[in-house]
């Protein structure tokens, strides 16, 4: 992975420029997931009553909808940079999560119960290289 | 504080002093590649030996490493001048990098696997209560994680990459960095209570 791109100028510090607040929504779409899947887990191999962990996998999903409106809502951001750095952190994150679903049907998890935690688990991939890639672009200059 | 850093960065870099910064050290992926298809066979022969190797030793050295950064190296980065911090930082960050999240997936992933051969995972097990709660300690540990100090451990090295870096931001997510990975190793006190329970 290489740092090309828009070259950093001398100017005002970027710490103090407003912008939504993607991490902590992320954060607690992370936390939705969490709950989820460990409510999920608990119950295992018995299969457990997935209307606590759907409802959950919807906050999830809410809250990464949310984020995704209120990223794109942004004009002045160094959108080259987050999707450089959100495509390598895809990739990093498809392989984590490939393994665990690896598991899942290893385990076998069947059914309902996989649909639930495989959705979990694509929020989980897509959330942590927004979060990397927000954080990172937030501070590089746009030209 | 925030001008004298700004001049103390900007210093060595108008002598084009400052090193090259690498994100990710490419030439450590064949060993994460390695440590990863180690895992998935341990799971794919249900080979309890290989599952409880990964799980001893990823776990050892993730709460071991969570540790001493937490209470050890953070604290020592939190008291460095700027341009030490910095060149700390671009050494010691990129490898983190991909240390962290290989240890935790083969920790993970294995230690998974162990509960389910061993029967921990069964509602009915009496150690099934402690595999909940340390599933609760690693959910806690992995949004501290993946929300906050990856990325800000990402971010510090694109900030270090600039010609002129500024900082205030590197100051900031140096902190964040610092303060996460202080929670991180309070909730490994907490994982090797628990382990040490399930192992009793």
């Amino acid at each position: 992975m290489t740092a090309s791109g828009p070259a950093a100028h001398a100017g005002p510090s970027l710490v103090d420029r407003r912008l939504p607040p993607v991490t902590e929504i992320g954060a607690a779409s992370m936390i939705a997931i969490a709950v989820g899947v460990i409510y999920v887990a608990a119950h295992l191999p018995k299969h457990a009553p997935l209307g606590v962990a759907v409802a959950f996998l919807a906050l999830a999903a809410a809250l990464q909808v949310t984020n995704a409106f209120l990223l794109f809502r942004l004009r002045d951001f160094a959108w080259d940079r987050f999707f450089q750095v959100a495509r390598w952190g895809l990739l990093g994150y498809a392989v984590i999560a490939g393994m665990i679903e690896y598991a899942f049907v290893y385990d076998k998890t069947r059914g309902s119960q996989l649909v639930v935690m495989t959705s979990m688990l694509a929020l989980f991939m897509l959330n942590v290289p927004v979060l990397i890639a927000f954080t990172v672009a937030r501070y590089q200059r746009t030209s | 504080m925030a001008t004298v850093a700004h001049a103390a960065i900007a210093g060595p870099d108008a002598a084009g002093a400052r090193p090259k910064v690498t994100i990710v050290p490419v030439r450590g992926l064949p060993i994460v590649a390695l440590v990863l298809v180690g895992v998935v066979v341990a799971i794919a022969r249900d080979a309890k030996w290989g599952l409880m190797f990964c799980h001893v030793v990823g776990g050892g050295l993730w709460t071991g490493i969570d540790l001493f950064v937490g209470f050890v190296v953070g604290p020592i980065i939190g008291r460095m001048s700027i341009p030490a911090r910095i060149e700390f930082s671009t050494k010691f960050m990129p490898k983190m990098l991909l240390i962290m999240p290989t240890v935790v997936t083969m920790t993970l992933a294995a230690g998974f696997q162990t509960a389910r051969l061993s029967g921990f995972l069964d509602t009915s097990s009496p150690r099934h209560t402690w595999v909940v709660v340390s599933f609760g300690v690693v959910g806690v540990m992995a949004v501290i994680a993946l929300a906050y100090l990856e990325p800000a451990n990402v971010a510090v090295l694109f900030e270090l990459r600039k010609p002129q870096p500024d900082g205030r931001v590197v100051e900031k997510l140096m902190k964040r960095f610092v303060y996460t990975a202080g929670i991180t190793g309070v909730m490994q006190v907490a994982t090797l209570v628990i382990m040490t329970r399930l192992a009793s």
